[in-house]
């Protein structure tokens, strides 16, 4: 988990970072439910691990492709 | 302030911070030592008082569905801050999507992604809805299953096109959900006041355990925040997909703006 989040701090390119973001809301998310909370593990799954990092590489889009 | 007074300053705030946080950790309780009693009573209650069997939904749409309805509102801003941020502004442009424009420049979606996105937009809506309809039975809620349905709508946009997607779900819909689904979680909260004296007192029939119909309110706030969840995430979503693939910044018109200034 601390080695998921230090990857996540140390993943320079915003691009890699939502990636590696992704992956940490996935470990979270199985580190809520083998903590026994499957009801936090569930949110924390979708959104951790799918809705923040689509929106981050929406934005990034946006930045980068802004431009004509 | 030039290095060498910085880096000492900063040793100091960190050996400050170190010993803090030190000191924090070695007074927390061991793992899994909780002395609060609250846990230990709503475990025994939640069963027989509200006929659930997940006491975390009893907890948040029932016991504190105030609280609940203060994120769902937190939630509701939000999307008002991202729908009135990403507005059209003076001097952009809308045009079509690049997968939509004559001279397409984005490369088609592969056949493999779009037949397993397409497969997998029934079983996502039926999951959702699941997780919804059994927020009082097991893991899982509204908040959850909403989640969880937001996403069927973007599979739809991941194995065909923006196009299709904003035909499938049009925002007018969208908002729709959202709005309905926080003030019907809202005027469930009234109806308890109402029908029982509390804002949120559950007030209809818990039913049996274990009943798809059980727990009072609870489903039917599971439902609504379901619903508002659903059309933030998607109104979010297509607002985000919308700017980003159909706006631009109108440059003649700047210029010309500039010119008559």
């Amino acid at each position: 988990m601390a080695g998921c989040a230090t990857c996540v701090v140390l993943a320079r390119d915003p691009l890699r970072q939502a990636m590696v973001a992704s992956i940490y809301g996935l470990v979270l998310g199985i580190l809520f439910f083998v903590f026994q909370a499957p009801d936090v593990a569930l949110s924390q799954t979708a959104v951790g691990a799918v809705a923040l990092p689509l929106m981050i590489l929406l934005a990034l889009a946006k930045v980068r492709g802004g431009e004509e | 302030m030039s290095d060498r007074v910085r880096l000492p300053v900063f040793a100091v705030a960190l050996t400050g911070l170190l010993g803090l946080v030190l000191w924090g950790f070695a007074g927390l309780p061991d793992f899994g030592d909780y002395a609060g009693p609250y846990g230990y009573i709503l475990n025994r209650v939640a069963v027989p008082e509200r006929s659930t069997t997940d006491v975390v939904t009893a907890v948040n749409f029932d016991y504190r569905g105030f609280d609940t309805l203060g994120e769902e509102f937190i939630l509701f801003a939000a999307v008002v801050g991202v729908a009135s941020i990403l507005r059209k502004l003076r001097g952009e442009r809308t045009r079509p999507p690049d997968d939509d424009a004559a001279g397409r420049r984005a490369p088609l979606t592969s056949l493999t992604v779009r037949v397993a996105g397409l497969g997998l937009v029934a079983p996502t809506i039926l999951v959702g809805i699941y997780i919804v309809g059994h927020g009082q039975l097991t893991p899982g809620g509204g908040f959850q299953g909403g989640v969880i349905l937001a996403t069927a709508l973007l599979l739809i946009y991941l194995s065909a096109d923006y196009m299709t997607m904003r035909a499938v779900g049009p925002l007018g819909v969208i908002e729709l959900a959202e709005g309905l689904g926080g003030a019907g979680f809202a005027l469930i909260g009234l109806s308890g006041l109402v029908a029982g004296g509390a804002f949120f007192q559950n007030w209809l029939g818990k039913g049996t355990v274990g009943d798809l119909m059980s727990a009072g309110t609870i489903p039917l706030s599971n439902a609504a925040v379901g619903l508002a969840v659903t059309g933030g995430f998607v109104f979010m979503l297509s607002e985000f997909l919308q700017q980003t693939l159909t706006r631009r910044r109108d440059h003649r018109r700047r210029r010309r703006a500039r010119r008559s200034r």
